[in-house]
């Protein structure tokens, strides 16, 4: 068996599984937000009234929930989200809440490696797609909706159905300047939004093992932008040293059999890789930033889950240092955490220099929520990780989605620009 | 099951068109159905009526786990949306939340039907009725846990013990 088959014939207490058997998995995780806590509270108000009980979860140390898409609260309705989710945690007993103006809060995917809230070998489901994110951690990570979450804590399981596997194998170190954005955007464009529907993408290959875990991190993150269940990356070393530095050391490395089955294999060859965008209006619209088109850019948004964790900023400030910004830029990492050591480490005075708006962690406009949002005919860059009409404000406002170092280089020339051009 | 069609012949059909970023704070469901298609379609609060169906092409509901989408269209009074492909969230929260049909069509169905078509849905019988036009049309079968889940209208009162 594969790494997935393994989790899910763990989770679900069968021996062996095999793509398109049908689970139901016990639930090692669980996540919800601002806006899927209230959403399941509106399925609990329905299950009520058809007289369901709902006034204990299964495991409430099992359940977490992070602030993050209208934070800081953006308006009075999104105030009033944030504190049904408090009562929510409240009367619930869930102590894991991660809320903002107190200590540690952040973008939930950053959360769930930040503060190691997830261990390699995990089902873990959130309410959010892109939960596929911490895949990179070795655990099998899954996005559901509002009804199946609150499943999930109501039960303690969920039913799968167990996915056909996609092997990505990266051959050798990515160039300098080459960012795991631009290989899942390659990997986006070659087999496009549905390329990856309702299976597991999971990467390998000594490109993938040279990388670092936030790296794979934003890999994992991007599967949802090919349609993937899954995405997932067998742990290794670095992860046990990644959550070893945040204290957590009770786990088990789940890896897959040597006979391991894949349904297909793709391979890319790490020095044939080049920085890649994906133009409006999808990610698979993909074009190596030479054969960019001359746009002139209004701004460029350095944030989300996908494109502001620690690394991706300090690759954003390798390009920033010492330049000024010619567009509205915004850098917002994902965590406060990030923004610590940005802080600790003059990531954030580089940042101000060059004339960047800091801000604070939110999902803000990565999904046309708040703060940042693009006014009608706007043309942005953003490290985010979806570019649908009115996907970040306007629709008819362009995102163009690019690496955390393209998106730099872009913001000090005003136009798509190789960040090949500037160092 | 009966409805008319309103028909969107292009495909990843996402949510974001389906519920902007901007509604994701609203949980009110009627107050939801206001806002469905607004990205792609300002005139589909006004035009759609109870019981209709929507036609669309490969991988509609792509995107976000955002269940707002499947609630902003059956809210509506969407019945089932008709499609060659869906994505798997969208799926699962349609069917999960017994909000609506998804239906996987296949090209002969996506080519035949037009606007405002009459159409009876026969689950029974994996086949679609185009009353308008007199022409019949298969539909992808659903899998066994789907078929049990929307027969027992919902996860909730899907009892997996009792197979």
């Amino acid at each position: 068996m594969n790494i997935v088959e393994k989790i899910l014939a763990r989770a679900s207490g069968k021996s062996s599984v095999a793509p398109d058997d049908v689970v139901f998995a016990d639930v090692d995780k669980v996540m919800m937000h601002d806006v899927s806590g209230p959403g399941v509270l509106k399925v609990f108000d329905k299950l009520k009234k058809q007289g369901i009980a709902v006034d204990k979860l299964w495991d409430p140390t099992k359940v977490w929930v992070a602030e993050d898409h209208f934070v800081p609260s953006a308006d009075k309705l999104s105030a009033e989200n944030i504190v049904k989710l408090s009562n929510f945690t409240k009367n619930y007993g869930i102590e894991k809440h991660f809320k903002y103006g107190m200590g540690q809060y952040g973008i939930c995917h950053t959360l769930s490696h930040e503060q190691a809230m997830v261990m390699p070998g995990d089902v873990y489901v959130g309410g959010d797609s892109h939960t596929n994110t911490t895949g990179a951690l070795g655990a099998f990570a899954v996005g559901l909706g509002h009804t199946d979450i609150a499943y999930v804590l109501l039960n303690g399981n969920i039913w799968f159905k167990v996915p056909e596997t996609y092997y990505f194998k990266l051959n050798g170190k990515l160039p300098d300047h080459v960012m795991a954005k631009d290989l899942i955007l390659k990997i986006i464009g070659e087999i496009g939004n549905d390329g990856g529907a309702y299976r597991t993408m999971q990467f390998g290959g000594s490109g993938i093992d040279d990388m670092s875990v936030e790296s794979r991190l934003t890999l994992c993150n991007m599967t949802t932008e090919a349609g993937a269940k899954n995405g997932i990356v067998e742990p290794d070393q670095k992860v046990v040293d990644y959550l070893s530095a945040k204290g957590a050391t009770n786990f088990n490395l789940v890896n897959g059999d040597a006979d391991a089955e894949y349904s297909k294999i793709f391979e890319f060859e790490s020095a044939e890789m080049e920085p890649i965008i994906a133009k409006p209006f999808s990610p698979d619209n993909t074009c190596v930033v030479g054969e960019a088109p001359s746009v002139e850019l209004d701004k460029s948004y350095i944030g989300s889950c996908t494109g502001a964790k620690y690394e991706d900023l300090e690759a954003a400030a390798k390009v920033l240092k010492g330049r000024k910004v010619k567009i509205r830029t915004e850098i917002l990492p994902a965590a406060i955490s990030i923004y610590q050591r940005a802080m600790e480490n003059g990531l954030l005075k580089i940042f101000l220099d060059a004339g960047v708006t800091v801000g604070p962690p939110t999902c803000g406009a990565c999904c046309g929520a708040h703060m940042g949002v693009l006014a009608k005919d706007e043309i942005c860059i953003s490290t985010t990780n979806r570019n649908f009409p009115g996907r970040m404000g306007h629709v008819e406002s362009q995102t163009y989605l690019a690496s955390p170092m393209v998106a730099a280089a872009s913001a000090v020339t005003g136009k798509i620009t190789d960040p090949r051009d500037l160092i | 099951m009966k409805g008319n069609i309103i028909k969107y012949a292009r495909d990843n059909i996402d949510t974001d068109v389906i519920i902007p970023g901007q509604y994701l704070k609203v949980h009110d469901y009627a107050e939801l159905a206001t806002h469905a298609m607004e990205g792609l379609d300002p005139d589909f609060h006004s035009k759609v009526k109870e019981g209709d169906f929507i036609l669309s092409g490969k991988n509609f509901g792509c995107g976000s786990s955002r269940e707002h989408a499947p609630i902003a269209l059956s809210h509506s009074g969407v019945k089932a949306i008709l499609a060659l492909s869906f994505a798997r969230i969208f799926y699962r929260n349609s069917v999960d939340g017994a909000f609506l049909l998804p239906i996987e069509i296949d090209q002969d169905a996506y080519d035949g039907i037009s606007e405002g078509d009459e159409i009876d849905i026969d689950v029974s019988k994996n086949e679609i009725k185009n009353i308008t036009k007199n022409q019949t049309y298969k539909m992808k079968p659903f899998s066994e846990i789907i078929g049990k889940i929307i027969a027992a209208g919902g996860l909730f009162k899907y009892k997996p013990d009792q197979d």
